[in-house]
């Protein structure tokens, strides 16, 4: 009896030796996936390339909003992850270390061009970009249809405004109101502190000629008061109550919209798959329209778009698995199967032999850009700390929605600028 | 050996001996979970303190400047006398609301089996569960009257004081429950007969006979109100953020809370963040001890 468990116990040992020979000899891929929403996506990829190719494909998802210390975590193990996301440029100062550089991979070779490319200051392309999203105000289309109003009417803020008041102060009589309540709960908030913040960033940007990535250490706030603008239609025209936004969910503001009782919800192209399968919306009623806040020449305006979503290659992985990852990542950006996948999870998809996407607002993203509108890109991918630097103007926008007086404002606009150049000190620091 | 008088000594004496020969056999696994899970942690912590590292494999080490930049910050002082003002306020509050309803209950009286159980039940439930239940009870409360529980530090700061006595209270009347039903009843009932009034009884007789269980609790609420973090953080997360002479404070932020944001703000700050931890355990450590010397003095031997 002894000497046959010592026999399995030898063959087991052997066995197992021989399968980590054989895994490092073929090298094996663990990509630490950025996007809940599309990690299933995600596994059953990996267990088809897995089938094809015997290539071992390890997917793990980080929880929402826990993306960087998952990563930080996992990077400490032995079984370090081989491809993660990176963000941003202030996401290159942490990981930049251990981002390959991608430039003549074959993988690189198949961008459409270097827009969504993260690029150090070497120039080494350090991560790639397999995603971009864009956000602005979704409209149903059916609702404004119902009202008496039509999506040509709206070119600028004061065409967006004069419907939305109309909306609004029939909104007994129609049965839904013009905005979807524009939340202050965490699972809220970034829609404004991040999202609609990027606006008034992109026309500062815009005039100071310069682009995302200049991480400038100041901002001057000067496209604050269309900031306000758009925030003062925003919660005078819905029906939520601007004393208890603190409170107010992302969730009910995206069944609000959902349920048909708004006509117009600010978010992104993220927001299809819901939209059209929680809540059954029918597609063709659904449009999306750039964020107007009442700038000079912004009836020319296209929608928010950019990407947090870059593919980096873990450059202290062993040479096998940095391989297997980059062919990994090669197959997944030309294979049908990959390309499949991306245009169902993801609406713009930067590469050659990107499948076509059933996505409307990708498509409405590229109608505006296509029809020579500028696109407001992710000037907020700069923000310095970004998470603290928004908890200042959540908590300032909070206060001024209760209470909407100049005084009020006067903190926003602090938590905004000081806040900026104040983080950024900190972030450097 | 010793001579064998009858059967139970013999086993008694066959079941110590291996267990006295073999007794590291049997603290080895904890001891190795300690050293695992406590020890080497705690050590490899006080180390990184002193070096720059975004994961731990690669940590350089660059002296005492993370701790400089520590006490510099100024949220980090903020955070401390927020702390200081939560444990002060909290220690009160539980020992004195504690004390009271343990003494009520262990005076006959119908029902107090079922209303120990009813006390001691918020302590069952998690932190971080407590947290975001009472963040909606306190804003729908707030809402009645156009405001909201992260308006202001004030609500911030009272309503973690109510959160954190409501959970904590039921514990801390277990234990005085425990030390009030030690007290001799000959020794009450000999003041009585010697003319004490209940005033004197308690403040005279009682509250020194349980002493003990006086140092416990205001050491359990003093070592908890500094290490509050899940409550804090689901609470407010210290929000109300704000900007005050050109830094920002996070105005109902308590210490560890503190540690855990400046951990996350990036790289260069993981290991201020881990000097932070290193003042705070430093801190708690000494205050903890401080206050056993002090109440350990005043306790009575029976």
């Amino acid at each position: 009896m002894k000497k046959l468990i010592a026999l399995v116990l030898t063959l087991a040992l052997a066995l197992s030796l021989a399968a980590v020979a054989s895994a490092e000899e073929t090298g094996s891929v663990y990509y630490l996936n950025f996007k809940p929403e599309a990690d299933e996506a995600w596994q059953a990829l990996a267990a088809t390339y897995t089938e094809q190719t015997g290539v071992p494909v390890k997917v793990v998802t980080a929880a929402s909003g826990t993306y960087s210390d998952t990563l930080t975590a996992e990077m400490a193990k032995s079984e370090a992850p081989t491809i993660f996301n990176i963000g941003n440029k202030s996401g290159l100062t942490d990981w930049g270390d251990y981002a390959l550089d991608l430039t003549g991979t074959p993988i690189y070779e198949e961008r459409v061009n270097d827009d969504y490319v993260l690029f150090d200051e070497a120039g080494a392309a350090k991560a790639l970009g397999y995603c971009y999203e864009s956000f602005g105000i979704i409209v149903n289309t059916a609702l404004l249809e119902q009202a008496g109003h039509s999506l040509e009417e709206i070119t600028n803020f004061d065409s967006l405004k004069a419907v939305a008041d109309d909306i609004h102060a029939r909104a007994a009589e129609l049965g839904f109101d013009a905005f979807s309540a524009p939340g202050m709960d965490g699972s809220s908030s970034w829609r404004y502190s991040g999202h609609l913040a990027n606006v008034p960033l992109y026309y500062e940007y815009r005039d100071a000629g310069l682009n995302v990535g200049s991480l400038p250490a100041t901002v001057t706030g000067a496209y604050l008061d269309n900031f306000r603008k758009i925030w003062d239609l925003y919660i005078t025209d819905t029906a939520a109550d601007p004393t208890s936004l603190s409170t107010s969910t992302g969730d009910e503001s995206e069944a609000e919209f959902g349920e048909g009782k708004a006509v117009f919800y600010q978010n992104g192209d993220w927001e299809y798959a819901n939209l059209t399968g929680k809540f059954g919306m029918d597609p063709a009623t659904l449009a999306m329209i750039p964020i107007y806040c009442g700038v000079e020449g912004e009836e020319k305006a296209g929608l928010n778009s950019g990407t947090e979503n870059c593919w980096a290659v873990n450059a202290k992985a062993s040479e096998a698995n940095i391989q297997a990852s980059l062919d990994f990542l090669y197959w997944v950006v030309t294979s049908e199967e990959g390309t499949a996948m991306l245009a169902e999870q993801f609406s713009g998809i930067p590469f050659k032999n990107a499948a076509a996407s059933a996505n409307v607002f990708g498509a409405d993203a590229s109608e505006y850009a296509n029809a020579g509108n500028y696109t407001m890109f992710w000037a907020f991918n700069d923000t310095p700390n970004v998470d603290s630097w928004r908890a200042t103007v959540v908590t300032a926008l909070t206060a001024y929605s209760a209470d909407p007086t100049d005084d009020n404002w006067a903190q926003v606009v602090t938590a905004f600028v000081d806040g900026w150049a104040y983080e950024y000190s900190i972030v450097n620091g | 050996m010793k001579k064998k008088t009858d059967s139970a000594s013999l086993s008694s004496e066959l079941i110590r001996r291996p267990i006295r020969r073999c007794f590291p056999i049997f603290l080895l696994p904890t001891f190795i979970c300690f050293c695992i899970g406590f020890l080497w942690p705690f050590i490899q912590g006080i180390y990184l303190s002193f070096c720059n590292f975004n994961t731990p494999k690669d940590a350089v080490w660059v002296g005492a400047s993370n701790y400089v930049k520590a006490f510099k910050d100024a949220s980090f002082v903020h955070a401390f006398w927020n702390t200081a003002a939560f444990a002060v306020v909290s220690i009160v509050l539980i020992n004195v609301l504690a004390f009271a309803i343990a003494y009520a209950l262990t005076q006959r009286m119908r029902g107090s089996n079922l209303f120990r159980t009813v006390f001691f039940m918020p302590n069952l439930i998690g932190g971080v569960v407590l947290g975001y239940i009472w963040s909606m009870i306190f804003d729908a409360i707030l809402k009645r009257y156009g405001t909201y529980l992260t308006a202001n530090a004030t609500y911030g700061f009272w309503g973690l004081v109510i959160l954190v006595a409501w959970q904590q209270i039921g514990y801390m009347m277990i234990i005085y429950i425990a030390g009030l039903q030690a007290v001799p009843g000959e020794m009450v009932e000999a003041a009585r007969i010697d003319g004490a009034n209940g005033r004197q009884t308690l403040f005279r007789v009682i509250i020194p006979n349980v002493m003990p269980s006086i140092t416990i609790c205001t050491f359990l609420t003093l070592t908890n109100s500094f290490k509050m973090f899940d409550q804090n953080m689901a609470l407010t997360g210290g929000a109300p953020s704000v900007m005050m002479n050109g830094a920002k404070v996070n105005m109902t932020e308590l210490l560890a809370l503190n540690i855990y944001s400046t951990y996350n703000i990036n790289k260069n700050w993981h290991g201020v963040a881990q000097a932070k931890a290193v003042v705070f355990f430093v801190l708690v450590a000494a205050l903890a001890i401080a206050q056993l010397v002090a109440t350990r003095n005043k306790e009575v031997q029976q």
